[in-house]
């Protein structure tokens, strides 16, 4: 019986117009937003581990309201239960208040492992799985490329840039998976339906036992000072191959002091 | 003037650029104090400014992900009080500085591409949203914990003391519980690493799964080797290579784009590029509207003819 929590995030649409509100945070409300997509493949393989075996898995998402968008797809896909955290006092909080709250409402689950996204698609850091098992006092296993679940331990691969490693834990772990784990699957119809009927509890800051004091943009150890859009590319250069496109590529490349 | 704490990547014993480019950015804020875990070649961190050089020594490091380090390091920045913490931003330096400013309640900073002090206070540079938008940010709590993207700062040698300093940590069973059973090193490809690299040269679907004409023309340049997410979801090029938001994200002093269309996935991970150059049959692929030369043809037609007057031009 493994018991999951797979923690996902409501973030902006990547192909739409992604922008700051006036007080410097992340505009989650005045655009498109979905599960994000690298999300998905947790919740993949966080169906695939109980379907090998026996468990159950709840999704959990820390967002304003539309973040139940998130929460839905998730349970579509076969989550077993949800839990949406909402509060405004949540407004702007960092990975590390966010990390905060998360850890808070994966305690106060009946859990094995909590599995995340490799990174979101809007901050991408890829950093809140390290924190919440630095709260947890667990270990996490990052950017797993594949998970094998024997009864208590958990054997992980993991594709680094210079080694391939094996790892093996036993107990509680965290871990966040790659879209190298295999492709999520699509809702199906009969999916869709069941999820209407499936269990979404709300929790807000309160019933985390946390103060708003604690997370929200005026708590954040870090302060974002200024932001602006990157200045437009000035229009390049582009000429067709004629029969001479590799050697003007290089005569560019050449003025420009690279060759 | 204050320590600044550097953790040192050394594999092998051999200090890593961006771990140099750590060292010359930390003496914008103070003295520079290497971390290393292992062994790293101690003339070279002194000849970068290196005052101090505190070691480990204990099996623990290299046999368990990052919990111990993490320990080790929190540890020493409550001994030393720094007046900031400096990380290289790979995977495992963002897991090792996350816990550590978890541990000191400081502020973290996660890919920085610029810091700047000024009057004691530092300032990062962050670049977000598929690097649409620039971001500054100042630390408000604790000795602030920055992790440093790769080619943030051109290493610049400065003498330092390079005083070498024995430490240990206590080590807590709970660091010690997700082991690395084996580690198999990739075969090196004898190009510069992607993420360090000075050019890259990737390809994508209009390789049409030969990667024969995008690896000379890097290899004539000296550069490394990329791929799209299309060639690595096709199988053409292993995903270790793939630059975009699921990939790598690169800032080189030359982006060579081939047969990529330049999807959004894509162009977030190499837009911050310093000169873009692409060659795809489509004119109308987005890429175009990056580039600060482009060329419309056949990649493999134009680059072997590329390839050959670079040698040329390079005797």
């Amino acid at each position: 019986m493994t018991k999951i929590v797979v923690a996902v995030k409501y973030v902006p649409d990547a192909t739409a117009d992604r922008t700051f509100s006036a007080d410097n945070t992340v505009d989650r409300v005045g655009v498109d937003g979905l599960l994000s997509e690298l999300d998905e493949y947790a919740v993949e393989q966080a169906l695939q581990i109980i379907e090998a075996g026996d468990g159950d898995v709840t999704v959990l998402t820390v967002g304003p309201e539309q973040a139940a968008d998130a929460v839905r797809k998730a349970l579509q896909m076969g989550a077993d239960a949800g839990v949406h955290v909402q509060d405004d006092a949540i407004h702007g909080s960092d990975a590390f208040a966010t990390s905060l709250i998360l850890a808070k409402a994966i305690e106060k689950l009946d859990y094995d492992l909590v599995v995340f996204g490799m990174a979101s698609t809007d901050g991408g850091l890829g950093v809140v799985p390290t924190l919440v098992a630095e709260r947890l006092g667990l270990p996490a296993v990052t950017y797993a490329s594949e998970i094998t679940v024997d009864g208590d331990t958990v054997k992980i691969r993991r594709d680094g840039d210079v080694a391939t490693q094996e790892i093996e834990a036993s107990g509680k772990l965290v871990l966040s998976v790659t879209d190298q784990t295999g492709e999520a699957r699509y809702p199906s119809f009969k999916g869709i339906m069941a999820a209407k009927k499936k269990d979404v509890q709300q929790w807000t800051l309160a019933d985390l036992g946390l103060d708003a004091g604690a997370v929200g943009l005026d708590n954040a150890w870090t302060k974002v000072e200024s932001f602006e859009p990157r200045p437009p590319r000035t229009a390049g250069e582009i000429v067709t191959d004629e029969g001479d496109g590799g050697t003007k590529l290089v005569e560019f490349l050449a003025a420009k002091k690279f060759v | 003037m204050t320590e600044v704490l550097v953790l040192i990547d050394a594999p092998d014993g051999k200090v890593t650029k961006p771990s140099l480019e750590l060292l010359t950015i930390a003496r914008r804020i103070g003295e520079p104090s290497a971390v290393v875990f292992g062994s790293a070649d101690n003339a070279v961190l002194a000849e970068y400014g290196a005052e101090k050089i505190y070691t480990y020594d204990d099996a623990a490091y290299g046999e368990f992900l990052v919990g111990p380090k993490a320990e080790a390091l929190t540890q020493l920045v409550a001994d030393k009080s720094p007046a900031a913490v400096l990380v290289g931003a790979s995977t495992e330096g963002k897991e090792i500085s996350a816990r550590v400013a978890l541990k000191t309640e400081a502020g973290w900073i996660g890919d920085a591409v610029d810091v700047q002090s000024d009057g004691g206070t530092i300032t990062t540079t962050q670049s977000v949203f598929a690097g649409n938008f620039t971001v500054k940010s100042t630390i408000t709590q604790g000795a602030p914990v920055i992790t440093v993207k790769p080619n943030s700062a051109a290493p610049e040698a400065a003498a330092g003391a390079g005083t070498v300093e024995a430490v240990t940590a206590d080590i807590s069973d709970a660091a010690k519980t997700a082991k690395i059973i084996s580690s198999k090193e990739k075969a090196a490809s004898g190009r510069p690493e992607l993420t360090e690299a000075a050019i890259v040269v990737s390809g994508g679907r209009g390789t049409g799964g030969d990667f024969t004409a995008v690896e000379a023309f890097a290899d004539s340049l000296g550069a490394a080797v990329g791929a799209s997410r299309a060639a690595v979801d096709s199988g053409w090029y292993p995903h270790s290579f793939q630059v975009g938001q699921t990939g790598k994200t690169v800032s080189p002093q030359l982006y060579v784009a081939n047969g990529i269309s330049g999807a959004i996935q894509h162009r977030a991970g190499m837009q911050t590029s310093k000169t873009i150059v692409a060659v795809n049959k489509d004119d109308e692929a987005p890429i175009f509207e990056l580039v600060d030369f482009g060329v419309v043809g056949d990649l493999k037609t134009v680059l072997p003819q590329a390839t050959d007057e670079v040698k040329k031009r390079k005797g």
